[in-house]
């Protein structure tokens, strides 16, 4: 609860301005706290007198957060293929790693793995622990979960690491529940606090339009879902050594309720917009499905790939996995150009990374321009034909 | 066959924004709204009862004008709705979420099935799903996209990968997330906003569900947000100047090195 103290409370206000939810108002002198707080804290910080407290306490902390220690990295193995965003992982583990001075290990999970394991300690794991088994060929919620969990309560890390895929997401939280302990997701940035270690976990929430920090202070381990795209990977050193730990855990445990009847790869495997150099994306400002026509062709004269906003998809133009933002992908190209984007600040969060930024767009105010290295102000459909034609010539010279 | 559908009363994404000088969110005119993934989840769940039988009971915690999204729900085909709410659930994480609707589907007894949305569009974190289902031990599909087949035992669902979908097969009882493509929500009838008008809206609170006061709330959330900051602004805003010709010329000056 928050708790006003009469005797201290000056009737400021201070608090109710710094109110994010509204729910503080000032009445005969005094704050009076209402149904809408959500006890953010924000106003506790704010009171200049002392007044607000926040009385928090209940949760049963775990007695001893110190027999945790290392870092772990889970390592997501797909169809003979492990995804890039474990690699990604590894490297900010890397760096968590060596300001704790502790081990990082990567936590492999899949079947046939061959030589993943020797590539994961190239780029900078200390150790690999190795669960190679037929039950973990097809992705099942809760044979992942309980295989992982049982890892996790075996070398007890005190930070966790997954990657926010389709699958990461699924399971992970099956594992932070089962291991009683909060798990953070979508994490653009990860810093750690102070001795204690406390891992300083920042998002996005309210797609995007704020940022906010997040720790898990009294609970082990420390658990965040990572975006692909968003920490960079270390380049592989085939000098690095590291100890392969091979893990046949309880049978029981690769135990399934869902059954797995087909794997379906489709379109979205080709698409793969987060794998390009070049991304020639296509908004609401085209104004028609025909636009990406357009769009395709000068990706075409740049060996590009055709990328969009969630408005162009959900106006049935182009399929989803072409969606960068927010609820799409987070892509981090060397040259991104949007034509006929707005710049909705979800969009933003899945391109701002971009080394390069070129923004069309006939509304000049319109928000892209504010993150744009170069902007033109103009209708696309003159614009762009003129400029295929140009790089065209150039490229011919 | 019995579902229960967990929705969530959020504030209208696209109209939050935080006050960059200030750093508090900026109140006027945000709407408060359905979850939108949860209205695929109400659709799919009335879908379901009408091809099998059997009754829809939608749940949300929240405040208490989270009833408004639980007529709405009403108005579109669900049967009953339960308004869980108490001043001590505020500032609950996911952890605190899963452990309260675990308590109060509990109290409501068995059921079959289990349908969210993919996540809340405030959060957007996905997680209550999957831990509510684990706590209830229970087998769950995430991102559901189809429903191939529904029986009176169990059901088989594609579910969305990064590389296409699964089609998996489940007994009940089960949880499952939707995504949008699942289906095209209904507009609600006439008859329908009458009967939501007209309902009553079950209540449970902390003592109901038999929760204990350490798990629930901010006190019983293993996280917490310590802040809350705009997001950064990259660079600053660069218009390319002249004609167009001239700014197409020296834009195509800029874009060589990538030919």
């Amino acid at each position: 609860m928050l708790k006003v103290s009469k005797e201290l409370c000056i009737g400021c206000g201070i608090c109710a301005d710094n109110c994010p939810f509204a729910a503080i108002t000032i009445e005969d002198g005094l704050a009076v706290v209402g149904e809408s707080c959500n006890l953010c804290g924000a106003c506790v910080e704010s009171c200049d007198v002392g007044a607000l407290t926040l009385d928090v306490g209940g949760r049963k902390a775990q007695e001893d957060l110190s027999a945790w220690s290392g870092i772990s990295v889970f390592c997501e193995y797909r169809g003979g293929e492990l995804a890039p965003v474990s690699l990604e992982l590894l490297g900010i583990g890397r760096k968590l790693a060596d300001i704790r001075g502790v081990k990082l290990s990567a936590i492999l999970l899949g079947f046939e793995t061959k030589e993943t394991a020797t590539l994961l300690i190239g780029h900078g794991a200390d150790a690999v622990v190795l669960v190679d088994h037929e039950a973990l060929r097809d992705f099942r919620d809760d044979c992942y979960s309980a295989v992982f969990t049982y890892l996790v309560q075996q070398y007890r890390p005190e930070i966790v690491l997954a990657g926010a895929t389709a699958i990461g997401r699924s399971f992970i939280p099956a594992v932070a529940t089962a291991l009683n302990t909060g798990l953070t997701a979508d994490c653009t940035k990860l810093e750690i606090r102070d001795l204690n270690g406390v891992l300083l976990q920042t998002r996005p929430a309210f797609g995007g339009n704020i940022m906010a920090t997040i720790v898990c202070e009294s609970s082990r381990p420390q658990m965040a879902t990572v975006r692909s795209k968003v920490m960079k990977a270390l380049d592989f050193n085939a000098d690095r050594k590291g100890e392969v730990i091979i893990v046949q855990p309880p049978a029981d445990l690769m135990k399934s309720r869902v059954k797995i009847l087909e794997s379906v790869v489709g379109e979205a495997s080709k698409v793969n917009i987060q794998d390009a150099d070049i991304l020639v994306s296509g908004g609401r400002g085209l104004e028609t499905a025909k636009g990406f026509e357009l769009i395709k062709k000068l990706a075409d004269t740049l060996g590009a790939k055709v990328s969009a906003s969630r408005a162009a998809v959900d106006a049935g133009w182009i399929p989803y996995p072409h969606q960068v933002g927010q609820t799409g992908k987070t892509v981090a190209p060397k040259l991104y150009i949007a034509c006929g984007i707005s710049g909705a600040v979800q969009h933003v969060a899945g391109m701002q990374s971009a080394e390069t930024i070129v923004a069309i767009n006939r509304d000049e105010h319109a928000t892209i321009f504010n993150v744009a290295d170069y902007g033109l102000v103009g209708d696309l459909y003159e614009i762009i034909p003129k400029l295929i034609t140009k790089l065209e010539e150039r490229r011919s010279l | 066959m019995k579902i229960i559908v967990c929705i969530k009363q959020v504030p209208d994404a696209k109209d939050v924004r935080l006050d960059p000088i200030t750093n508090t969110l900026a109140r006027e005119g945000v709407q408060s709204i359905m979850n939108p993934y949860d209205q695929y989840a109400v659709e799919e769940a009335v879908r379901l009862k009408e091809k099998c039988g059997g009754e829809v009971i939608v749940i949300s915690m929240g405040p208490p004008q989270a009833e408004e999204i639980l007529r709405q729900a009403i108005s579109c085909g669900a049967d009953n709705a339960i308004l869980i709410s108490d001043r001590s659930f505020a500032g609950a994480d996911t952890w605190a979420t899963a452990y309260t609707l675990e308590h109060a589907i509990k109290k409501i007894g068995n059921f079959d099935l289990i349908v969210c949305g993919k996540q809340a569009i405030d959060g957007d974190t996905a997680q209550v799903g999957p831990g509510l289902a684990t706590r209830l031990d229970i087998p769950y599909i995430t991102c559901v996209q189809k429903i191939r087949e529904a029986t009176e035992s169990g059901l088989i669902a594609e579910r969305m990968m990064d590389d296409g979908f699964d089609v998996v097969a489940v007994d009940y009882p089960a949880l499952l997330s939707v995504v949008k493509d699942i289906n095209e929500p209904r507009v609600p009838s006439i008859k329908g906003k009458m009967k939501a008008k007209k309902a009553e809206i079950v209540k449970f609170n902390a003592q109901t569900i038999e929760a204990d006061p350490a798990c629930i709330g901010l006190p019983g959330s293993p996280t917490k947000v310590v802040n809350v900051f705009p997001p950064s602004a990259r660079g600053g805003r660069s218009v390319l100047t002249g004609t167009l010709d001239e700014q197409i010329d020296q834009l195509v000056e800029k874009l060589l090195p990538y030919l």
